[in-house]
């Protein structure tokens, strides 16, 4: 009987919560192991990501998997029950397209808008909203998901994204970029992914979020 | 009914430029598979309107158009060919060894082309400095990687390979430009084992863009980037 995988990270983090989505929605059992504190790495950390020392790590039999998006595909691959891939080469294509635009679009300008003050947040906030545009006019459609009808890996992709964009929007207090009269479809979109049973019970949890948030963004200032 | 059998010729496009490393992979790819495409050659500074048509997000080569469908971003391109195009695979079967590639051509895209091409192609003095330090670094992770195996795909070329492959060429470019050796023969000899076997692989060894015209290309871009560039 093989010995369950293992998923090693901290709570907070939004690429975490694409591999929790990936196993859970596959009901595949795992252990977690958390990371306590990433400004001091644990030996199990530095031993299956040396390149980046970063979470997610998945390990499968003593293997290691990196980079979140990877671990998904990876999952997807090993246990096909629940696919988060459709079949057909063309759609995959798209799917990944997808991924990839949240990687280097999304999650750079989103780190951003949680350390940045003044000039350049106003910037990272442009940044934002040209990213967001591009998804509103080109990613989802009139689908209810990039996935279509259930949600696929673009979803989990952008997902983690767009719920932290909303904490960090929360947190700053003012000047939300992300308005439903501006981007109605991903709006739509972004709720009805809160509300798949599997997403809705592994959200980290917003007010705990928000805080956190604020008290790190405080201490980056203080730190300046 | 006509029991003629109709030649299904696919029509397989790929939009690139002569000086496109990106473009380069999908062109690897596909004649690595023994696919037959046309080429459509783009001008950067005057894209095609169908370029823009079937890019309009990002605006860039390479694009794959394959029977009218449109598959835009290298990498996502060779998975796409990859699994339409089963002969010569690009990825193993195993979902350990596949997610192995796409981890080391994610590594090559995020990490190593930044620092050796926004690090240190594009920069000078103390910059420059970091850039090359950084480059080390990232430089030493692909020798332990390779070290003991033929191509990062093993015995045949792989996806990591063919997103490595700029490597082997491009690289000698910018060396000479900068005046520095990053693929140092004594620092990192399995790497620069792999670079002079894949620089020489058939196929690879036929696609090379020139040389020259690279030089002087990047001589541009370096320049206008340190500020030193002829305003147009």
């Amino acid at each position: 009987m093989a010995e369950q995988p293992k998923l090693l990270g901290t709570l907070p983090s939004p690429f975490v919560h694409r591999v929790i989505w990936a196993l859970k929605l596959k009901a595949i059992p795992y252990e977690f192991i958390i990371e306590e504190d990433l400004t001091n790495k644990s030996p199990l950390l530095l031993k299956y990501n040396p390149v980046h020392k970063k979470v997610p790590v998945f390990l499968h039999g003593d293997k290691p998997v990196c980079e979140s998006m990877i671990i998904v595909e990876y999952i997807d691959e090993v246990w096909p029950q629940n696919p988060l891939l459709p079949k057909d080469p063309y759609e995959r294509a798209q799917a990944r397209f997808w991924v990839k635009f949240a990687e280097d679009k999304g999650t750079p300008v989103l780190w951003r808008m949680f350390s940045s003050k003044g000039e350049e947040l106003e910037k990272t906030k442009k940044e934002t909203l040209e990213m967001l545009q591009t998804v509103e006019e080109h990613g989802i459609g009139e689908k209810k998901f990039f996935g279509g009808d259930s949600i696929g890996i673009a979803d989990i992709a952008f997902g983690s994204v767009v719920y932290g964009l909303e904490i960090i929007e929360e947190a700053l207090g003012e000047g939300a970029v992300f308005e439903a009269h501006r981007f109605p479809r991903l709006h739509a979109w972004i709720k009805n992914f809160k509300q798949v049973p599997i997403i809705k019970e592994n959200l980290a949890e917003r007010d705990w979020m928000v805080a956190l948030f604020k008290n790190r963004r405080e201490a980056l200032a203080g730190s300046a | 009914m006509d029991e003629r059998k109709y030649n299904m010729a696919e029509e397989v496009k790929v939009f690139s430029t002569w000086a496109s490393p990106f473009a380069l992979r999908v062109i690897w790819a596909l004649k690595l598979k023994g696919v037959e495409f046309d080429t459509v050659h783009e001008d950067l500074i005057n894209k095609s309107p169908l370029l823009l048509q079937y890019n309009p997000i990002h605006k860039k080569v390479p694009v794959l158009v394959h029977d009218g469908k449109v598959i835009c971003e290298s990498l996502v391109i060779l998975e796409y060919i990859d699994e339409t195009w089963k002969q010569n695979p690009l990825l193993p079967e195993d979902p350990h060894q596949k997610a192995n590639a796409r981890f080391w051509a994610k590594f090559g895209d995020d990490k190593v082309m930044q620092s050796i091409g926004g690090g240190v192609l594009l920069k000078e003095g103390k910059e420059q400095e970091e850039g090359f330090a950084a480059s080390m670094e990232n430089l030493k992770y692909l020798e332990e990687e390779i070290r003991g195996k033929k191509f990062f795909g093993g015995e045949t070329i792989g996806l990591a390979d063919i997103a490595l492959g700029w490597l082997a060429h491009y690289l000698d470019i910018v060396e000479e430009i900068v005046g520095l050796k990053l693929i140092d023969q004594e620092k990192f000899p399995s790497l620069a084992a792999w670079k002079q076997e894949f620089a020489n692989a058939p196929i690879i060894r036929e696609n090379w863009p020139d040389r020259d015209k690279l030089v002087t290309k990047y001589v541009v871009v370096r320049e206008a980037n340190l500020g030193k560039g002829t305003p147009k």
